[in-house]
């Protein structure tokens, strides 16, 4: 008996452990594609709460182009308030459009594009677009490397095992929101990344 | 992609590890017998290279950092090289690195810190005037995946690999040719014990040149490669080109760069590039890295 049970045993402690190796693998890939996920949540969060400032900012100079205001603040408001990522998605696409023209009649305005506060929310803001589409990226990256995972042999059984899905990809819907809002400093360039 | 890199590198790291080992050992053993007591000869190296590895591993950002007069930045005095660190850390999830900069008006920038827990990314005034908003952050990608593919971890292991062996070699050399006369001769072990003496001899002079070789070799490989993964974090290869092309152009030599940290610069901080990859550069040629970022 001793060869053999001995043989017997050492493959099934192997493949154990191989397939907990397998398991704990896609735990960590499904773990980052979720914290991936929040992060987005987090630049957007950061990203609202920047505007109130820079609205007051621009106020303080341009106090009678209120309905700019009422429109960015309106449309963050939705923002904030969306309840499904697509609802979200397209609150995003208004806000986008309403900060585009608040930074337009900000150029007719000397004093304010001089005030280093407005500059340094300028910038706070490009770089926290820059981000978002960074933690986007960043996302689809996660989530292409679970799919690619899962679907493969044999971590394919495993996955189908342990209930393990393919995630889906975030898609911007509207061919506007694809681009960071254009705040430029140098009128030839373009802030923030082209993104995925 | 990216992640093959990263186990390629943790191999090559590996590797790198046991040579360095395989030739302290033998030049510790050639010492030994010079002096004619081989466990001493061997003990020396052997704690002289794990010292030396320990010293490096944990302070050789703050080495590094030092010998090139940098400084920590802060967020106020330029934004957007935070907001840029910050947005392709998250692209490249992992932590945010450290920024440090050099008060020296040629642009350039390099990486260091033994993991992504650690990175620091360090760049010059000169790079942070010059470069618009695109290429420093096509730049700070190139560093960036200096970090992640842990290319800045194997440079701290190669280095320390080249000096423990220059230092060992040259105590050899000078133990043959100026010293210990008497000693010489207490060789036991007859023939064969011998031309295992001359072999080792032969590796003591030629290791500090090979292991400077292989640096420069790696360094080289490393460049490419950051260029590939920092065009896939900021998915927009021009942005590195049309930024390597404005420091190529640039004639003026970094003063705080000196030959033992040149390697670790995006680009050849002494100047003097030459058109042809030859095997004692550091880098590649500049126009060579261009046209593969441009083909991508």
């Amino acid at each position: 008996m001793g060869w053999l049970a001995l043989t017997l045993i050492v493959v099934i402690v192997v493949v154990v452990l191989i397939l907990v190796g397998m398991y704990n693998g896609l735990v960590n890939l499904r773990n980052r594609v979720d914290n991936a996920w929040h992060q987005i949540d987090v630049q957007l969060r950061r990203r609202y709460d920047l505007i109130p400032n820079l609205v007051e900012t621009v106020k303080g100079y341009a106090a009678h182009e209120r309905t700019t205001f009422e429109r960015v603040t309106e449309a963050r408001a939705r923002c904030v308030s969306a309840g499904s990522v697509r609802e979200q998605g397209q609150a995003e696409n208004v806000l986008t459009g309403a900060l585009r023209q608040l930074f337009a009649v900000a150029e007719s305005y000397p004093e304010l594009k001089a005030n280093q506060n407005f500059l340094m929310l300028q910038e706070e803001l490009a770089g926290t677009e820059g981000k978002v589409a960074y933690a986007r990226q960043f996302y689809n990256d996660s989530v292409m490397t679970l799919n690619a995972t899962i679907q493969r042999f044999p971590n394919n059984l495993v996955a189908r095992q342990f209930g393990f899905r393919p995630r889906e990809y975030f898609e911007i819907e509207e061919a506007e929101a694809r681009g960071p809002v254009r705040v430029s400093f140098a009128p030839t360039e373009t802030p923030g990344q082209p993104r995925t | 992609m990216v992640y093959e890199q990263i186990a390629a590198n943790r191999r090559t790291s590996f590797l790198v590890c046991l040579i360095f080992a395989a030739v302290v050992i033998v030049l510790g053993w050639v010492l030994g017998e010079l002096w004619g007591v081989p466990w001493v000869g061997l003990a020396i190296a052997v704690g002289v290279s794990l010292g030396s590895v320990y010293t490096a591993y944990y302070n050789s950002d703050q080495i590094v950092l030092r010998m090139s007069q940098a400084r920590p930045l802060l967020k106020s005095e330029h934004p957007h090289l935070f907001n840029s660190v910050e947005g392709l850390a998250i692209a490249a999830g992992m932590p945010t690195p450290r920024c440090y900069v050099i008060g020296d008006s040629a642009p350039n920038a390099f990486a260091t810190g033994r993991d992504p827990a650690h990175g620091v990314i360090c760049v010059t005034t000169g790079l942070l005037d010059k470069m618009n908003r695109l290429e420093l952050e096509g730049v700070v990608a190139h560093e960036m995946s200096h970090i992640k593919n842990l290319d800045t971890r194997l440079q701290v292991l190669v280095a320390v690999l080249v000096g423990t062996t220059v230092l060992l070699s040259d105590w050899i050399r000078r133990t043959v040719f100026y010293g210990r006369g008497g000693r010489r001769g207490r060789i036991r072990g007859g023939q064969a014990a011998a031309v295992l003496l001359l072999i080792g001899l032969l590796l003591a002079l030629l290791a500090p040149l090979i292991a400077q070789l292989l640096r420069l070799a790696i360094s080289r490989s490393r460049e490419y490669l950051a260029d590939a993964s920092g065009a896939l974090l900021t998915r927009y290869p021009e942005g590195l080109a049309s930024a390597l092309e404005k420091l190529a152009a640039d004639t003026e030599p970094l003063e705080a760069a000196n030959r033992a940290t040149a390697h670790l610069y995006i680009v050849n901080p002494l100047k003097g590039e030459t058109r042809w990859e030859t095997l004692f550069d550091t880098h590649p040629p500049i126009t060579e890295r261009v046209r593969r970022l441009r083909t991508m």
